[in-house]
């Protein structure tokens, strides 16, 4: 079912939690909402389920497949909420629990007890867990709490799944395992859904299109590849993954920075302008002596490589700390050591002038 | 989900286990076992048969209906509203609120004989609320309805404080977990709040019940204290020691000792049953 969010804001006193928001989520899509702590990411998403209610505006509306769905309580929208903190029933065995939103129906829509059998049996070894319906949540691991959540949301067939940071109170390994689980249950299931995190990894990796969201407001809406190499803001481009930051100027064409000038065609004026200039680690290249392309010298300060990518961390004759991700491969070759000056060659850079668009200029491009 | 006793094999940053533990059995002895004891021994030097003729005799046996019922009435009744008042204390923010919780200990600090006097003031035939019952045929004061009211009036504190830390800890999360899964109000009252207070709810009624069993100062102000009907069982025990009869007295003693442990016992039972499922076996 597709989900519309339109014009939505929530204040809460003083702190705008929400402003003005609209977003579209496509039937079947598995979504997330990203951003730090108190970007209203959970906000809209309880409003989204009916938890919360938006500041009345003549234009503001919730809609299920175009049918607005404001005036209806949690109960009636037809939704499952999973909770970061599972909020299972801790009196209830996991069977119980998962039965929970059946039992609880009227006479009329009620299953039998051999259908809610049937089902509740069916969602546990959907999520993995037939083992343990005699259990109480107590006698659970981290993980499968929020597995018997999933169920238990699941159970009332919602036409819309919500997810309030459902891995978020696991520890790292778990959460890895859950994830990749979660998106092959949503292959299976299809059941439109809106995730909520803060751990970009996460949002990156499970879903279909990431929203981020900053400061009560939506940054960016994509798919993960393109809001990570297409960043459109500032705070979307220093958000997501690592990046080096230059302050430089722009003017006729070109950003400066230090010695080095990029290709900036946006701004043609005379006047200079401030500008920040954006560099992934990856995108750059080391060499020890200087050939005709844009370079800059810096001082290898720390070499970190256990991991899959060499990480070096160097410091510009202007001070400035840049970091640089290798291939072990490439890392092997040079055979860099700590405190010699070497070349480095940036592949990419991405250019935004305050209040101008931003524009990549990126590849082989010329001084 | 708490391990209380942690792990054994780990050294504790606080030693002193022997010292605790044989305070610990010296205090209860002491200040529990011996006087009981002594009590009971006491009694049993009346003999069985004695004992018996005493328990059974039916000025007895009204006293112990009376105090029974009465205190078992007033805890159900204190289960009841100290729900609601701590439901409202701890829900709830609102002007006063802290006088008001502040109030809710005045049962507790005061001389219970202070509101015995307080009660019948009120509700004596011509007491302010009194004159008002009066004509509707309900008798408050001087009847076994004005015992109960006591025991309600000086009960209430024990549900209300095991009550509060418990309705702070339920997660509203929970709530809005069983409306989402289109549970109504009444149905997330009754089948995921009260199950989960439960245990402390018990807890309360039974601290509220054994006060109101042993009330003594408040009830005798209130009630009229007539032989077979507004006789409680520990007036009963005084006016035995009035008359120099202690082994009457300690037999009575003894027996309500005995109901009273039985009592408490029950709900023990219950509430270890009401835990184990609140969290989660194990």
């Amino acid at each position: 079912m597709a989900i519309e969010v339109a014009h939505i804001s929530k204040s809460f006193g003083a702190f705008k939690a929400l402003d003005d928001v609209s977003l579209k989520v496509n039937d079947g899509e598995l979504v997330a909402l990203l951003g730090p702590s108190g970007s209203g990411k959970t906000t809209l998403l309880r409003i989204i389920a009916g938890l919360e209610t938006p500041d009345r505006h003549p234009d503001a509306a919730i809609r299920f497949q175009n049918e607005d769905v404001s005036g209806r309580a949690v109960g009636e929208r037809g939704v499952g909420f999973v909770f970061q903190h599972y909020a299972l029933f801790r009196h209830m065995t996991v069977f119980e629990n998962v039965a929970f939103g059946l039992r609880v129906r009227r006479r009329a829509t009620r299953p039998s007890k051999e259908e809610i059998r049937d089902r509740v049996e069916r969602l546990l070894a959907l999520v993995q867990l037939s083992q343990f319906s005699r259990r109480y949540p107590s006698q659970l691991s981290g993980g499968q709490r929020q597995r018997v959540a999933l169920a238990r949301a699941l159970a009332v067939e919602p036409q819309v799944l919500l997810l309030d940071e459902p891995f978020g109170a696991l520890d790292a390994k778990v959460r890895q395992g859950l994830r990749a689980w979660l998106r092959r249950l949503h292959d299976e299931i299809h059941v439109t859904s809106v995730l909520v995190t803060h751990d970009q990894e996460e949002a990156l990796e499970v879903a279909d299109r990431v929203v981020i969201m900053n400061n009560a407001k939506i940054e960016q809406v994509g798919p993960p590849d393109e809001v990570f190499h297409q960043a459109k803001t500032e705070f979307v481009m220093e958000f997501l993954g690592q990046v080096n930051v230059f302050r430089g100027r722009v003017r006729l064409g070109k950003a400066t920075l230090g010695e080095l000038t990029v290709d900036y065609p946006p701004y043609k004026d005379d006047a200079e302008r401030p500008a920040t200039v954006y560099m992934r680690p990856h995108e750059f290249r080391i060499q020890r002596h200087r050939n005709g392309q844009p370079n800059f010298a810096a001082k290898v300060a720390r070499i970190h490589s256990a991991g899959a990518l060499a990480r070096i961390l160097l410091r510009t004759n202007a001070g400035e700390d840049v970091l640089v991700d290798l291939s072990l491969e490439e890392f092997g070759r040079l055979r860099l050591r700590e405190g010699e000056t070497v070349y480095l060659y940036p592949q990419n850079a991405r250019v935004f002038v305050p209040q101008l668009a931003s524009c990549a200029a990126s590849g082989e491009y010329a001084i | 989900m708490f391990h209380y006793l942690g792990n054994p094999n780990r050294a504790r940053v606080l030693p002193g286990f022997g010292i605790t533990m044989g305070y610990t059995v010296l205090y209860l002895s002491v200040i529990v076992l011996l006087p009981l004891s002594a009590l009971l021994l006491k009694s049993a030097g009346l003999g069985w048969e004695r004992l018996w003729q005493t328990i059974s005799h039916p000025r007895v046996l009204a006293s112990f209906k009376l105090t029974f019922g009465a205190a078992t009435i007033a805890a159900t009744i204190n289960a009841l509203f100290g729900l609601i008042v701590a439901w409202t204390l701890t829900r709830y923010k609102f002007p006063g609120k802290r006088l008001m919780d502040a109030m809710i200990d005045l049962p507790f600090a005061m001389p219970t004989a202070v509101s015995g006097i307080a009660l019948t003031a009120v509700y004596a035939p011509r007491g302010w609320i009194g004159q008002y019952l009066e004509p509707l045929g309900l008798k408050v004061a001087y009847t076994p309805l004005g015992i109960t009211l006591a025991l309600v009036f000086i009960g209430l504190p024990f549900v209300v404080r095991t009550l509060q830390p418990a309705l702070a800890d339920l997660d509203q999360e929970i709530e809005e977990a069983a409306a989402s899964l289109g549970a109504s109000r009444l149905q997330t009252f009754w089948r995921v709040i009260v199950p989960t207070i439960l245990p402390a709810l018990l807890t309360g009624f039974a601290l509220a019940l054994a006060r109101a069993i042993g009330e003594y100062g408040s009830v005798i102000f209130i009630s009229s204290n007539l032989p077979m009907k507004t006789e409680i069982a520990s007036l009963l025990i005084i006016s035995k020691l009035d008359q120099y009869d202690v082994a009457g007295a300690t037999a009575i003693a003894a027996a309500m000792l005995a109901i009273s442990f039985g009592m408490l016992l029950a709900i023990n039972a219950v509430q270890h049953f009401v835990a184990r499922r609140a969290e989660g076996g194990a």
